[in-house]
């Protein structure tokens, strides 16, 4: 049977809820807190400050190092083993190269910005809302960012194209199951990060990128929002 | 820590005041909350002040140890991510973050907060494993305090996933919860030149002469104890310390009610 | 042709369009994008004639030539002293900026500055790679002996001076407090223990509130409710020589926001 009404009722280029602060660290520099259905994540950012190793500084610009992390208890079955884990350290290779592009720290050479990313709770979309708390926070951070950077999931599920996969859906038995995270500056449209898990056609892929435009933009806007909301 | 400036903090508060205009003897403003992380067993969130720490407890079947064959298993761990504090770095665990985790599983622990026989499936081979996971979100000092009573909220709100195979099935929770029987409550008492703090602000930490925590059980008697801080305590100041935390369970523990 | 979306004073954050069409220009904190002009910043709108620029309203300290920064002394070398100057780049403290006598060569450092001491210097060069360095020669630069030292947003060290150092006066005046006011947002405080309360929270209280209009009312009516009659009148008014460091420089005067 074809997949024509999701598994929760959502339309099928409607997120889950999604719930986004600013500041809600108060001993980092900048930071952000960024829900979407039950997958929730903070991100904190420290810095510019000095880096060591020396070896690893760049003379004409700071250096950005993000660290994603998912919380023991944070996983739908079984308890993770808190420390890094090659999944963990893919994440966070791709959340750095999801941000750079909009990040300006030629002011800071020789220095590092520090991004961590910790989640007490997923169900799907993890990467993503990782990034959108992280961008988040660096704004705080009052570093230079032409645009914030917003992710969501797309892909299909059944044939059916959908907006923002749940764990269910990932794991879905009725038919060929594509997920696929997308990272975009909002106001130029460029991707930052597309990966890929599944089995999907050329037609579909480009439905979905085109699907999931729209709701990256409203994702962008409720993350302004709560770098403005901080201050009233 | 600069002579100068520890003076002179330790002359303000021995005239009682604290730069948050606290009182010595104070607790800032505690809230709790339960079973608001749905990919755990049992949750909590305790704020103190500007300290927020998060608690999460799994559940999973495993081998018991070889000389406690017939109870279930309790492990505490306490990540201190530099997400909370860039002072934590990342890598294997500091000496603090170990320290923390076992003075508060001493606590509850040792007292047998959790009656571990009845957590046993068949002896030797199957007992319940309790993961209790502490992550600090916001570091504003009293870790020790704060963690522990966040604790003993995620043990009360732990129910069991039911059982498939002899499998626990996390998409099925039970209604049932922890056989708990005791309700310790940790509370640190700093030393601070000649006067005692309880729940210290990052900064007032950084003071510390001495500390004692003691783990205080409903009928006022005490389940564990850690000293720490450089320099040593008398007597006289650990039985006032002891005096100090006893009173202080007490306001601490309503919020398990 | 052009239309300004946002209005001057409005916070603006990173992609946020602030206006459309050729005819303003980007500035500090804004960009052009096709034909229209970005925030790049969380901050203030800040609208001068046609030019747009942002007020940061967070961001660690950047090293400026000429400001008076609060320090601890984190290392000694062999010829002057590393600053924590609470920013991504310490700074140094060479042997002849120390003091106006004459230091002996192979004299013991620590005996002028020692480890984790604070002091008040000023910054008197910042080269392309951001390397400080830092005297201690000038009007009321100095080692900071007792009190406190809390560490606000470097961004908000403007308001808590106040226009000609008015608000920090009006702090002074009210509790009796000496302060001094790092641009790195590093401030020392002395005073009594009631007093260095309400000094610290009414300086927090600023830094929440740094943006919004009619601050300087709201302090002194909060200033007016919580203050408490100071006991040793023996404290001295801020002496003239203290006042050079506290008074604006033009950066200070182009970044605060006027008062209603």
């Amino acid at each position: 049977m074809a997949y024509n009404i999701r598994l929760d009722g959502r339309k099928f280029d409607e997120t889950r809820e999604i719930e986004a602060k600013a500041g809600v660290i108060k001993k980092a520099d900048g930071s952000g807190y960024f829900r979407i259905g039950k997958t929730s994540a903070y991100a904190a950012v420290y810095g510019p400050k000095e880096l060591f190793p020396k070896s690893m500084q760049d003379p004409k610009t700071g250096v950005l190092r993000c660290n994603y992390n998912m919380m023991p208890f944070s996983g739908a079955g079984e308890r993770v083993r808190p420390g890094p884990s090659r999944r963990s350290k893919e994440i966070s290779m791709v959340t750095k190269t999801a941000l750079l592009p909009v990040v300006d720290l030629t002011d800071y050479p020789n220095a590092v910005v520090d991004v961590f990313i910790e989640l007490p709770q997923t169900d799907a979309g993890s990467r993503c809302a990782g990034i959108c708390a992280a961008s988040i926070a660096l704004a705080d951070a009052g570093i230079s960012m032409k645009d914030v950077v917003t992710a969501v999931s797309c892909g299909i599920v059944d044939k059916q194209v959908v907006i923002d996969l749940d764990y269910a859906e990932e794991a879905y038995e009725g038919g060929d199951v594509a997920d696929i995270p997308v990272a975009m500056i909002p106001s130029t449209e460029e991707i930052t990060l597309l990966q890929m898990d599944g089995n999907i056609s050329r037609e579909n892929l480009k439905k979905a990128l085109e699907m999931v435009k729209e709701p990256l933009k409203e994702i962008a806007e409720i993350q302004r929002k709560a770098l403005k909301d901080k201050y009233k | 820590m600069n002579k100068d400036f520890k003076n002179h903090i330790e002359k303000s508060l021995s005239k009682n005041i604290r730069i948050d205009g606290r009182k010595n003897d104070e607790f800032r403003k505690i809230t709790v909350e339960t079973g608001i992380i749905s990919t755990a067993e049992g949750s909590a969130r305790v704020t103190c002040g500007d300290t927020e720490v998060i608690v999460g407890v799994k559940l999973d079947i495993g081998k018991p140890y070889p000389d406690k064959l017939d109870e279930g298993v309790l492990m505490t761990g306490a990540e201190l991510y530099p997400l909370s504090n860039p002072e934590f770095e990342s890598g294997p665990p500091r000496e603090e973050s170990i320290e923390i985790a076992r003075v508060i599983d001493r606590g509850i622990r040792e007292t047998g907060t959790i009656d571990v026989k009845k957590l046993c499936i068949e002896a030797g081979e199957k007992v319940w494993m309790i993961n209790v996971d502490i992550a600090p979100i916001n570091m504003d000092g009293n870790l020790i305090d704060i963690g522990a009573l966040a604790v003993m909220a995620a043990l009360k709100d732990t129910k069991f996933p039911e059982l498939k195979d002899g499998v626990p099935d996390y998409k099925k929770i039970s209604k049932k919860k922890l056989p708990i029987s005791k309700l310790p409550i940790e509370i640190t008492i700093l030393k601070i030149g000649d006067t005692f703090l309880v729940d210290p602000t990052y900064s007032e930490e950084k003071l510390t002469d001495a500390r004692l925590t003691v783990a205080i059980l409903e009928d006022d008697s005490l389940c564990a104890m850690q000293k720490g801080g450089e320099e040593p305590l008398t007597q006289e100041s650990i039985m006032k310390m002891i005096d100090i935390a006893i009173k202080k369970s007490k306001e601490l523990r309503k919020f398990l009610a | 042709m052009g239309k300004l979306l946002v209005n001057d004073k409005d916070i603006v954050v990173p992609g946020e369009i602030i206006a459309e069409g050729m005819d303003f220009l980007p500035s500090t904190g804004t960009y052009r994008h096709k034909d229209n002009i970005l925030a790049d910043k969380v901050g203030l709108l800040s609208v001068d004639g046609k030019v747009l620029k942002t007020i940061a309203l967070s961001g660690k300290y950047l090293p400026s030539r000429n400001d008076t920064v609060i320090g601890r002394v984190i290392d000694i070398l062999m010829s002057g002293w590393r600053i924590d100057i609470n920013s991504a780049y310490t700074a140094v403290l060479p042997l002849q900026e120390a003091s106006f006598d004459y230091i002996q060569k192979g004299a013991d450092l620590s005996k002028f500055f020692a480890l984790d001491d604070y002091v008040v210097g000023k910054i008197i060069r910042v080269t392309s790679q951001n390397l400080v360095d830092f005297t201690m020669k000038g009007p009321g630069l100095r080692k900071l002996y007792g009190g406190r030292i809390i560490s606000v947003s470097p961004t908000k060290v403007p308001r808590i001076i106040g226009k000609q150092g008015s608000m920090v006066s009006m702090i002074k005046d009210t509790t009796g407090c000496k302060i001094t006011v790092g641009q790195n947002g590093l401030i020392w405080i002395e005073g009594e223990p009631e007093q260095e309360v309400i000094t610290v929270n009414t300086i927090r209280k600023i830094e929440r509130e740094a943006h919004k209009n009619g601050l300087t009312e709201e302090i002194k009516s909060y200033l007016d409710k919580n203050k408490i009659e100071i006991k040793n009148k023996e404290f001295k008014k801020e002496t003239k020589e203290e006042k050079p460091k506290e008074e604006r420089t033009k950066k200070e005067d182009d970044e605060s926001q006027g008062e209603q």
